[in-house]
């Protein structure tokens, strides 16, 4: 594979993308596939393919259980990810980190073992108004719990977060504050650490959803002031059914198991059972090791590139799709926050989103059309969906042309 | 752009999208419903009225939704008025049928019964659009069974 240096982009670009076997794929009619969905999952590299390959074919074996080779193995590359998914984040000690199912499930874990046991009733919990419902509706069930009250952080037309108004909602029964570190719907990056500054003044714990940056910025939660981090190992190159929860120590060891089950106790009688030490007592049951081990794989791999360099690319990509996107006639920004990531959510005039996905998808398109799970952000906006592109590493400005040339299509279509 | 897409806009479609018939609402509807396509968020009321002999003299809608939907809504509206409700019943059916393909294999009048609806046959080389069209006919459906303006959601 040579390598051809694109103006402004990385020299490495063609590298990147070969590293994808699936952007090699082709669609009906032999088209290419022009895959701007990332947001709603990312593709996976080669390294992760073989990670899960490798671990099945050769180390295959339950984790923190066996006392044979097979056992050691698959125990010492699951842990290995541990300490990875640490460095990525930045967080201190890999005991911090526990292994789930995606940020949903990081997000549900914190709402059942952290908050349920310290809300009473006219408590509250600050969720911004841009929140992915996975930020969303687990608080709803734990303040419906407990009679705690969630309360909506409100933003402006550009989708930035009145953090005057926020300032004002923080008080003595403030908790909990709940915020995406990017949004998933209109790609703003928010203030987290100013909004960790504030919440802890007020006594609340920070928790932050990361799953839609992990793939795209920088973290470090020790910078950010976080007190508890989800990431979505699908969204950052790693396979479905992955994903951690980033908590700090002292909190995560004064919290109780959310799951019980095997490999997250210490002894177990029928009059009682004592607990293993944080993560295992988090991690009841058999973990998707191999998947695990993928993710590490897709940590290594993103490391390579270097968070800086990826983040530096999507930037490029998105003043450039901005500014093409800003040519076809009616249409409108959804999301024009200052700080962003690669993700651009609109509307065409006249024309519904699910046309506008179906006209795309026929010519190789891959865009996400609909409410983007975040129903209260298209309220905000009064629209009833958007269309989005969402961009990734591997993406090109190429993709953007062939994206703006489908939006032409689209409205030589419907007028 | 290819003959698909070409077959799935079709001309009176876009016109119905464009300019929905039958869009508003009914004074004192004898059935009413509410259809909402979580997914997309697509968004259907149908309200209808019998008059003496048990025809419906009204079939209106209200709502949001993509073109596909509202063109639906839209020739639905038109092709149900003046029909009895066991004929709307059949109609539902013969529509589901067009556009998942399944109308092929059987025959019978379904065709003349559909009349201009035949222009949704493009729908079934679009699986995930097949929810788009029918759900105003769903929407009917619950419409028909609510009698007395009692909402019901599909």
């Amino acid at each position: 594979m040579t390598t051809t240096q694109l103006p402004g982009l990385l020299p490495e670009l063609e590298v990147i993308r070969a590293d994808f076997p699936i952007l090699e794929r082709t669609l009906a009619g032999g088209l290419p596939l022009v895959y701007l969905d990332s947001a709603n999952t990312s593709q996976k590299p080669q390294a992760v393919i073989r990670a899960v390959d490798g671990f099945y074919r050769e180390h295959n074996a339950n984790v923190s259980r066996a006392v044979h080779a097979l056992g050691s193995e698959a125990t010492e590359a699951y842990e290995g990810a541990r300490g990875l998914v640490a460095g990525l984040l930045g967080a201190k000690d890999p005991r911090e980190v526990v292994f789930v199912r995606g940020a949903t499930e990081a997000i549900n874990l914190v709402a059942q073992s952290y908050a349920r046991p310290r809300l009473s009733p006219g408590d509250e919990i600050l969720v911004t108004w841009m929140e992915h419902h996975s930020n969303l509706v687990p608080w709803q069930l734990v303040a419906e719990q407990t009679g705690a009250r969630v309360r909506g952080i409100p933003m402006d037309d550009r989708g930035v977060l009145d953090l005057h108004a926020y300032e004002k909602m923080l008080g003595r029964r403030t908790r909990v504050v709940a915020v995406g570190h990017v949004s998933n719907a209109l790609g703003t990056v928010n203030p987290v650490a100013r909004i960790a500054e504030l919440a802890h003044a007020a006594g609340a714990a920070v928790v932050v959803d990361g799953a839609q940056s992990a793939a795209h910025v920088p973290v470090s939660v020790q910078e950010l002031g976080a007190d508890f981090y989800a990431i979505s190992g699908h969204k950052a190159f790693a396979p479905m059914g992955t994903g951690a929860l980033w908590g700090r120590l002292a909190l995560l060891e004064e919290m109780p198991p959310w799951m019980g089950g095997g490999d997250m106790i210490r002894s177990v009688s029928f009059e009682g059972s004592t607990w293993a030490d944080v993560p295992a007592k988090f991690e009841a049951g058999t973990p998707n090791a191999g998947g695990v081990v993928a993710l590490g794989a897709a940590i290594d791999w993103m490391s390579a590139i270097g968070l800086d360099r990826i983040r530096e690319h999507e930037e490029d990509l998105l003043r450039y799709g901005t500014a093409a996107l800003a040519d076809v006639p009616g249409l409108r920004l959804i999301g024009t926050a200052p700080d962003k990531v690669a993700i651009l959510s609109f509307v065409l005039e006249g024309v519904h989103p699910h046309d506008v996905g179906t006209i795309l998808d026929r010519e190789g398109i891959a865009v996400r059309t609909g409410h983007h799970c975040a129903q209260p952000v298209m309220e905000h906006f009064g629209v009833p969906a958007t269309t989005r592109a969402s961009l990734s590493v591997y993406n090109t400005r190429e993709d953007l042309d062939a994206l703006v040339a489908g939006l032409q299509h689209v409205r030589q279509l419907f007028g | 752009m290819d003959s698909d897409i070409r077959e799935l806009y079709q001309q009176v479609i876009l016109d119905h999208h464009r300019h929905p018939r039958n869009f508003g609402e009914l004074d004192s509807p004898d059935g009413r419903a509410e259809g909402f396509n979580p997914l997309c968020g697509d968004r259907v009321n149908v309200e209808l009225k019998f008059d003496a002999e048990g025809r419906m003299e009204h079939v209106a809608f209200t709502g949001q939704g993509c073109a596909i939907c509202t063109a639906s809504a839209s020739l639905m509206t038109e092709c149900l008025t003046g029909k009895t409700r066991a004929e709307g019943e059949a109609l539902v059916e013969d529509f589901r049928d067009l556009v998942t393909g399944t109308r092929d294999a059987e025959p019978g009048d379904a065709e003349e019964r559909l009349g201009k609806l035949a222009i949704f046959a493009g729908v079934r080389e679009f699986p995930v659009r097949v929810k788009c069209a029918t759900l105003p006919w769903h929407t009917f459906h619950a419409a028909l069974a609510s009698e007395s303006g009692r909402v019901s959601t599909e």
